[in-house]
């Protein structure tokens, strides 16, 4: 079946229609779900992802609080309709697992944890649709979640998949691609331009994955922008809300406006 | 039982040796343990050691039906569980990180980037496979297991020889090894594991430079480590392709900080590594030759 699908057609377009360094569209949804003190939802194309975040709160656990700092707990579901083949996978999944403990392991030198010591953040990631980019789409869902939750964080982590068909360095897979080129994810830290997260699963050259790797670290880049859109604009709403009280709410409203660097979306 | 993290003096002695380019066990930053290698009487059993660590791979095979949505794939299994006898540190019954982490990537690196002919192990298409299953026993564990199993593995899957097997008809029959010489399993390609240790050199009070200095170790012993913030794992073959780049989390990186650890570092040490591996073949190989002909 996978030879049938042409991965980039003569005329330089997908399967799906994209151009080569094309992302799929975006949609990042910020609003509160349930009593999560953050959420988000995030949709690349037809990978859809809810993170929910918890805390920092008292450890439930005695004995997993740390001294020194929050103790950073992820857990990662998969809704068995997420794929095309319903399969039931069960917690103790080694999959799972490493998926899980991948994103806890990205995010720990990332969320300032020495701040909240003795407590704990909770991270729960519903994979809801899978087209691709799961562990990309986990990551900046993570991100936006541990933002709207409030969580200090050092920077964005924004994380990208990429590929190479032949000679060509793809971005953004869907499943169909996913199945046929090698895979590389990139987890980029936009403002030190620091590369946090490279996995790679497939065999690949080790020219073809520094290439890719160069072009999945300038897209980290563009997606970075996109995030700090919608965090912006969640924050410009609240501020607004708020505006018709305090004197402050107009001043807080030129901030978010077109001014650059993150620093100022830190102060409200 | 988790044993009590290394104290600071430990922790303080290791950074600063680290700054000097010096290890506690003499090594140069990016040089390995040398790797031994001890073969068992029978094919596919193998004992590789990187200092004290010790692992043990044996490979066997069985006849089994395959499962219907692959009739003509061979299956392979591995069992890599780590007991308590690696560690005081591992228990029974509870998975621990290491174990996940050593489970996925020796599964990423032995089965999912080819390295077996699965269609080679179909003996009868729908009917007839070969179940190879690779156990890897941790005997020892002194830093830096994977890389030993991963080592271990993909020896013991080169050493270990399957019996003929000849069908004709519906009619499958096996013959031993003394009627005719067991066959060698078809390897696409030998991928060598290596980690990185990584280490921020955060604790000199000169923070003003914009990109701190990384200091990166080759093949961690346990204390290292333990105290290390981030690890690179790289598996690739001599043909420099790579089948698994895994660097999550921990200190982060820059671009031109982890593409020359790569391209350079890694691409040598693999090609040293397959080269001593081929040797030690050769070696045991003309020694099993030499006694057949004594008897």
């Amino acid at each position: 079946m996978a030879s049938r699908i042409e991965i980039l057609n003569e005329g330089g377009y997908r399967s799906d229609g994209r151009r080569q360094y094309e992302l799929r569209s975006i949609t990042i949804d910020l609003t509160p779900q349930g009593t999560a003190d953050g959420s988000a939802l995030i949709t690349h194309g037809l990978t859809q992802v809810l993170v929910s975040v918890f805390g920092p709160r008292e450890a439930k656990m005695r004995r997993e609080t740390l001294h020194d700092r929050a103790n950073v707990n992820v857990e990662v579901g998969v809704a068995p309709f997420s794929t095309g083949e319903r399969r039931r996978r069960g917690r103790g999944d080694k999959r799972i697992l490493e998926f899980a403990s991948t994103i806890k392991s990205t995010f720990e030198p990332v969320i300032q944890t020495t701040l909240y010591p003795r407590s704990q953040i909770d991270i729960y990631i519903q994979i809801l649709q899978q087209d691709g980019s799961v562990l990309p789409a986990c990551i900046n869902g993570t991100t936006l979640a541990l933002i709207t939750a409030g969580v200090p964080l050092l920077d964005f982590i924004c994380c990208i998949s990429g590929g190479v068909h032949s000679t060509h360095p793809l971005l953004d897979l869907t499943t169909l691609e996913e199945n046929d080129v090698p895979s590389v994810s990139v987890g980029v830290m936009p403002k030190t331009g620091r590369v946090v997260l490279v996995s790679l699963e497939t065999r690949l050259h080790v020219d073809r994955f520094e290439e890719v790797c160069r072009v999945a670290w300038e897209a980290g880049k563009v997606l970075h922008g996109e995030m700090r859109k919608a965090v912006r604009e969640r924050t410009g709403g609240l501020v607004d809300a708020m505006g018709g009280v305090a004197g402050a709410g107009g001043a807080g409203r030129g901030g978010p406006g077109e001014g650059d660097g993150d620093e100022r979306m830190v102060d409200y | 039982m988790r044993p009590p993290s290394p104290s600071i003096p430990e922790r303080e002695f290791l950074f600063t040796a680290l700054k000097q380019s010096l290890r506690l066990d003499g090594r140069s930053p990016l040089e390995m343990r040398t790797p031994s290698l001890i073969f068992g009487p029978e094919f596919g059993w193998v004992e590789c050691s990187l200092g004290k660590t010790r692992v043990i791979a044996s490979v066997d095979g069985k006849m089994v039906k395959p499962p219907p949505e692959r009739p003509f794939e061979g299956i392979i299994t591995i069992q890599s569980e780590i007991s308590p006898m690696a560690s005081s540190e591992y228990e029974v019954g509870r998975t621990s990180d290491e174990e996940v982490t050593l489970t996925r990537i020796l599964d990423k690196i032995l089965r999912r980037s080819d390295v077996v002919d699965k269609e080679s192990l179909c003996i009868l298409a729908g009917q007839r496979v070969w179940q190879l299953r690779l156990t890897i026993h941790c005997l020892a564990d002194a830093g830096n297991l994977l890389d030993c199993a991963c080592l271990a593995g993909i020896v013991a899957l080169k050493h270990f020889r399957r019996p003929e097997v000849e069908v004709i008809g519906d009619e499958v029959t096996v013959h031993a090894a003394t009627e005719r010489a067991p066959l060698p399993l078809s390897l696409h390609h030998t991928p060598f594991c290596l980690t990185f240790a990584l280490f921020p050199e955060s604790t000199s009070s000169t923070s003003s430079t914009s990109t701190p200095v990384i200091i990166t170790i080759l093949d961690p012993s346990l204390l290292e480590y333990r105290l290390a913030t981030g690890f690179l794992h790289v598996a690739m073959n001599a043909q420099r392709e790579l089948c698994v780049v895994q660097k999550a989390g921990g200190v982060p990186l820059a671009l031109d900080q982890l593409l020359p650890l790569i391209k350079d570092v890694a691409v040598t040490k693999v090609r040293e590594l397959d080269a001593f591996v081929e040797s030690r073949m050769k070696d045991d190989w003309e020694g099993r030759r030499k006694l057949v002909e004594v008897s």
